[in-house]
């Protein structure tokens, strides 16, 4: 039992059921909202995160905004992405949101991962990746539909913001909730998230913001990280968060028939080969064979 | 076992050490494949030395193998091009299967078969190279737009099982035509096994008296 969970609902590269035994937790699972609308980029939980997690990424070079470092790495699990948007002429927006990993309830990077148990997803909703069992092929990169899994440059493992599951364990809220000065960061039961959200929304709308709206995108099956936006309509203008995020085609190919249609089109191969040969039997050459060659090459006037 | 009668020279050693450098690499590769394909076979990844030393060193494995094959078809290739009587014996494929070989139009030194083995070889090796090169994530993903790999990773899986599936048939031809795998074990196959699967061959053979070995006895 030590250092092992009994609420795993998923477990990469395994095809029979995980321990699962607890009953799900009530109001959908935990859940973080991040409400842009409110978010002053201060970037207090980019260093609460840092600190809880004992990370330090390299000090980077200012690129003219505040983001800074450029993008997520192994040594960065969230990030506050600032983009400066001319919406309606005249009217400059600046558009600040925290990136990182979303713990989708269809998570890509899972079904994506050929490394059993190197990335799980709790029943509470949060998708941990398990560096331990990590190989380090990357294949959760190409799974992910939010760009977010990093593999470090220094162990070749890959790795993302874990919603503090150590933390959420044992009743603690994620290090960036705790370190949030404008309450824009907010988190909870998914259920009481979207409660939360609502609210906030009608009262964005109530200044003007008419398509203000919660981004929990049912393309992979709702995120247990949420934002409120006010356009919601435009995701992308947030730094090119995606409009409808699912598991790309060609994954759910790769990932899902692929892999046992393979394996019988192999073995059946194989089989029928057995089966021809039991049959129908071999090919072989005999003595009439040899006579009728020595024949032939005797006509040629050569003796083989 | 010797066979005096194998005195048709069919594979010199160098074009058999190429194709079992070959097949060595190809074993080496689709292990490892299999390992990182499906979570029924991860357990292969033990045969690496692990999970990561199995990604570490397929991608390696792959390229040995393509590179060993590339001098494989480059001898080769001049052999295998289709020609109208391949396309009548693929046609009669029945009698092919039935060991109904008289029925079947003259071969030269290839079988039409063999042909498509050796084509299909071609184009599935080349595009496990290319969409393996863009999905190596240690050194050259990063370069390459996310849509890309995910196509390229559903690709390489694909040609990984066409080629598997193609290798199959080609060991089990071997293994189905007697004698043959002495040609790629000795490099000598009999004049009756010239005479009855490559007749064509048998003769050109015949008529070049360098290409023959004197009889052991």
């Amino acid at each position: 039992m030590a250092l092992q969970s009994l609420d795993i609902v998923r477990r990469s590269a395994t095809t029979t059921r995980p321990p699962d035994i607890r009953v799900t937790p009530p109001g959908g699972g935990v859940a973080k909202l991040i409400d842009t609308t409110k978010c002053i980029g201060c970037k207090a939980c980019q260093v609460a995160c840092a600190e809880w997690n004992d990370l330090r990424d390299e000090v980077g070079t200012c690129d003219g905004t505040y983001q800074n470092p450029h993008d997520l790495s192994g040594s960065t699990w969230t990030l506050m992405r600032f983009s400066e948007v001319e919406n309606t002429p005249g009217d400059l927006e600046w558009l600040i949101r925290k990136d990182g990993c979303m713990h989708c309830a269809d998570p890509g990077c899972l079904k994506a991962c050929p490394s059993p148990g190197a990335i799980v997803q709790y029943a509470n909703g949060i998708v941990d990746f398990v560096e331990e069992n990590c190989i380090g092929c990357g294949y959760c990169i190409t799974g992910c539909p939010f760009d977010v899994p990093r593999i470090s440059k220094n162990d070749k493992k890959a790795y993302k913001c874990t919603l503090c599951s150590d933390r959420v364990s044992v009743g603690l809220e994620p290090a960036c909730i705790k370190s949030c000065p404008t309450g824009a960061l907010v988190f909870g039961t998914k259920e009481d998230m979207q409660i939360h959200a609502a609210e906030r929304i009608e009262d964005l709308k109530s200044r003007g913001f008419d398509k203000a709206g919660l981004y929990d995108p049912e393309g992979v099956g709702g995120t247990h990280v949420m934002y409120v936006l006010h356009h919601a309509d435009q995701p992308e203008l947030y730094h090119n968060l995606p409009k409808d995020p699912q598991i790309s085609a060609e994954v759910r190919v790769w990932k899902g028939a692929a892999k046992p249609l393979s394996l019988a089109i192999m073995g059946l191969t194989a089989l029928a080969g057995f089966f021809h040969y039991i049959r129908t039997g071999p090919n072989e050459t005999d003595a009439r064979d040899e006579a009728a060659a020595d024949e032939a090459a005797k006509r040629m006037g050569k003796t083989p | 076992m010797n066979d005096p009668r194998a005195t048709i020279v069919r594979y010199s050693a160098a074009e058999r050490t190429n194709h079992w450098i070959t097949v060595i690499a190809f074993l080496l590769a689709a292990l490892s494949g299999f390992a990182l394909f499906h979570p029924a076979l991860f357990g292969l990844s033990a045969l690496f030395g692990g999970g990561p030393w199995t990604r570490i060193l397929h991608p390696y494995l792959g390229l040995a193998m393509a590179i060993a094959f590339l001098f494989l078809a480059a001898r080769m290739g001049s052999d295998n091009n289709m020609q109208p009587r391949d396309w009548q014996w693929l046609k009669q494929y029945r009698d092919v299967i039935d060991n109904h070989e008289e029925r079947l139009p003259e071969v030269g030194r290839y079988n039409a078969g063999q042909k498509l083995v050796y084509w299909v070889s071609v184009v599935s090796l080349l595009l496990l190279v290319l969409t393996g090169l863009v999905i190596w994530r240690a050194y050259l993903s990063a370069v390459f737009p996310v849509g890309l790999i995910r196509f390229a990773s559903m690709l390489h899986a694909i040609s990984a099982l066409v080629l598997i599936c193609t290798i199959i048939v080609h060991v089990y031809a071997s293994l189905w035509v007697t004698g043959s795998v002495r040609a790629m074990t000795r490099g000598t196959v009999t004049p009756g096994w010239a005479w009855k699967h490559h007749r064509a061959w048998f003769r050109e053979m015949m008529s070049h008296a360098a290409n023959t070995r004197p009889r052991a006895n």
